[in-house]
């Protein structure tokens, strides 16, 4: 057979004129995100960079690294130190919780998936605030814990479990756990079963496959459930405030406490700065060094 | 049935238990403390019991009598509305803006627009604080709108964005074709295909409203307090088991705007109906 080779006329394209309409198409299109894009200025970035400024300057006004280098006393570098213990441990903890789950969300059938994700979604959707009065109600000198463990005998004094650490960290695992297990859950799913049958087939126990194969499949969406979870903790104001009964200082606490019973802006301002800082510094070398899936399920 | 083989990797059922027995203890801690304050509200004593020992509807009553309380409840269902009218409106143009520009600053509108997601809620509060100090915008309700609408921005723009990417974006090129303007364009075609996205944006950007604590804190007080800043000082100051049940109508809130959400998406995976 032979092919009929059809000679066309050549289109000729007015391309300064298309480049043209594509540059207006650009400029005006991202004008609808202008009336956003203003608003989070306002009510964020300004504000923000204004307290920045002011981090500068001494109660007198003039321009000095005060603020700054009264954030080497005891005092805040022990509240930069509780604050990393407490993420620290919150995220351990959550990794330890919440990659059971994921793993087994990403291999039961998808009738049982669903089902079991609603268990971990409602947490997801009920306010933190209810949540965190139900741990205190829980955990309480009068609580329903202490009281179980009391008539069964197991302890003879009530168990001091809220107003301190173990009650920040408990409620702040349950806080946190959806942001480790969701995107963890995401990129376990991306892994490919017939790996798995692989490794079988090459003689490999289901341990084993699991070790070899599945597990570091599953590092990059665990460390970028990691990263999310341990930066979350490290602003998270709402739990330490009230679980931690005052007696944990961590660095949102310090930072609320200096506004709104000191008004010193100068320090709470110098304190945010280094928080920003360090919270930006984990999240941009998580992101340059790893390749994170998108945790919000969002398109970029 | 538990012999049988689970995975591809030929575990049985069996060999499981203890997995399936830790998943079911962590589920167990997830769902408990979200649940448990429903059947204590209903307990008569000053001390929350489980099971509670007499019955009573005292700590609802004490929330519906009560003026303060009745007074925040509705701040927050004011706010919560403006926000999610504004938060959607601002929301679903940026994500539609962004979707359609070429332009180069594109990443950086997008990455500043998310932004009020990812910072500490701590420095929104004390910025916002800080600014409206100056523009006598603290204790009003307009000042909480606006930090409210801020922050339910990335939200609907997600739900926004996810609607789009799934959007054939010729079929509103074809309408443009035959004649529309832009504006019809979008209104007539677009908007009505992605309308299940705009729909969960508002879901969200209520939520992010109605829920929110700790910028609230800072700004509002008095007769303008929200609901949330209510309950923190009172659980803050004293366990008052009206919190408890306030609790319990916000659990059975979010779990109808569950349903609700589950619901939308359902009806949005079916497909838009082509006629």
């Amino acid at each position: 057979m032979t092919v009929m080779v059809q000679e066309t006329e050549p289109v000729v394209l007015n391309n300064s004129l298309l480049q043209r309409s594509r540059n207006l198409q650009g400029i005006s299109f991202i004008g609808l995100s202008l009336p956003a894009a203003m608003l989070v200025a306002a009510v964020l970035i300004i504000p923000f960079s204004w307290l920045a400024w002011l981090s500068l300057f001494d109660a007198a006004g003039n321009l000095s690294t005060e603020n700054y280098v009264r954030l080497l006393r005891p005092a805040y570098v022990d509240s930069f130190l509780t604050t990393f213990k407490v993420a620290g441990l919150v995220t351990a903890i959550c990794v330890l919780l919440g990659y059971p789950v994921a793993y087994l969300l990403s291999q039961l059938p998808q009738r049982a998936t669903q089902i079991l994700m609603v268990f971990v979604i409602l947490p997801f959707w009920t306010s933190v605030l209810v949540r965190t009065y139900a741990w205190l109600v829980l955990l309480q000198r009068q609580g329903i814990i202490n009281q179980w463990l009391l008539s069964s005998g197991l302890i003879s004094e009530p168990l001091p479990l809220v107003h301190n650490m173990t009650g920040t960290v408990i409620g702040m695992v349950h806080v946190m756990l959806p942001f480790l297990i969701l995107p963890l859950y995401a990129s376990m799913k991306a892994i490919d079963p017939v790996l798995l049958r692989a490794a079988a087939n090459c003689g490999a126990s289901p341990a084993q496959a699991f070790r070899q194969v599945f597990l570091p499949l599953s590092l990059s969406g665990l460390s970028a459930g990691i990263a999310l979870t341990f930066v979350l903790c490290l602003g998270f104001y709402l739990t330490p405030a009230l679980l931690g009964g005052g007696r944990v200082a961590m660095w949102s606490t310090q930072i609320a406490d200096m506004v709104a019973k000191f008004a010193n802006w100068g320090a709470a301002s110098a304190l945010s700065v280094v928080l920003l800082v360090v919270t930006g510094g984990i999240l941009w070398g998580v992101n340059r060094f790893m390749r994170v899936p998108d945790a919000w399920g969002g398109k970029r | 049935m538990l012999r049988r083989p689970a995975t591809s990797t030929q575990i049985t059922h069996l060999q499981r238990l203890w997995l399936y027995g830790l998943v079911g203890l962590v589920i167990a801690f997830l769902i408990i403390p979200c649940l448990i304050v429903v059947p204590m509200s209903f307990s008569d004593s000053q001390y929350l019991e489980f099971p509670p020992r007499v019955w009573s509807l005292r700590w609802y009553e004490a929330y519906f009598f009560s003026s303060e309380w009745r007074q925040s409840t509705w701040v927050s269902l004011k706010v919560g509305a403006v926000t999610t009218i504004l938060a959607t409106i601002l929301g679903t143009l940026a994500s539609y803006g962004l979707h359609k520009s070429t332009n180069v600053f594109k990443p950086i509108v997008r990455g500043m627009l998310v932004l009020p997601m990812m910072v500490p809620l701590i420095f929104v509060a004390i910025g916002v604080f800080f600014v409206y100090a100056r523009l006598g915008l603290n204790n009003t309700i307009a000042g909480l709108v606006l930090a409210h609408t801020t922050l339910a921005i990335p939200f609907v723009m997600i739900a926004v964005g996810n609607g789009l990417s799934g959007f054939d974006m010729n079929l509103e090129r074809a309408a443009r074709g035959l004649g529309a303007s832009p504006v019809r364009a979008f209104l007539t075609v677009t908007l009505p295909q992605i309308r299940i996205s705009v729909l969960s944006g508002m879901l969200f950007a209520f939520v992010t409203s109605f829920d929110e604590v700790v910028v609230s804190i800072f700004v509002s007080s008095g007769a303008n307090s929200t609901l949330t800043k209510r309950m923190f000082a009172n659980i803050r100051d004293q366990v008052d088991p009206t919190v408890a049940a306030i609790s319990s109508l916000l659990v059975v809130l979010s779990i109808v705007v569950l349903v609700a959400g589950q619901f939308i998406q359902r009806r949005g995976r079916s497909g838009p109906s082509p006629d």
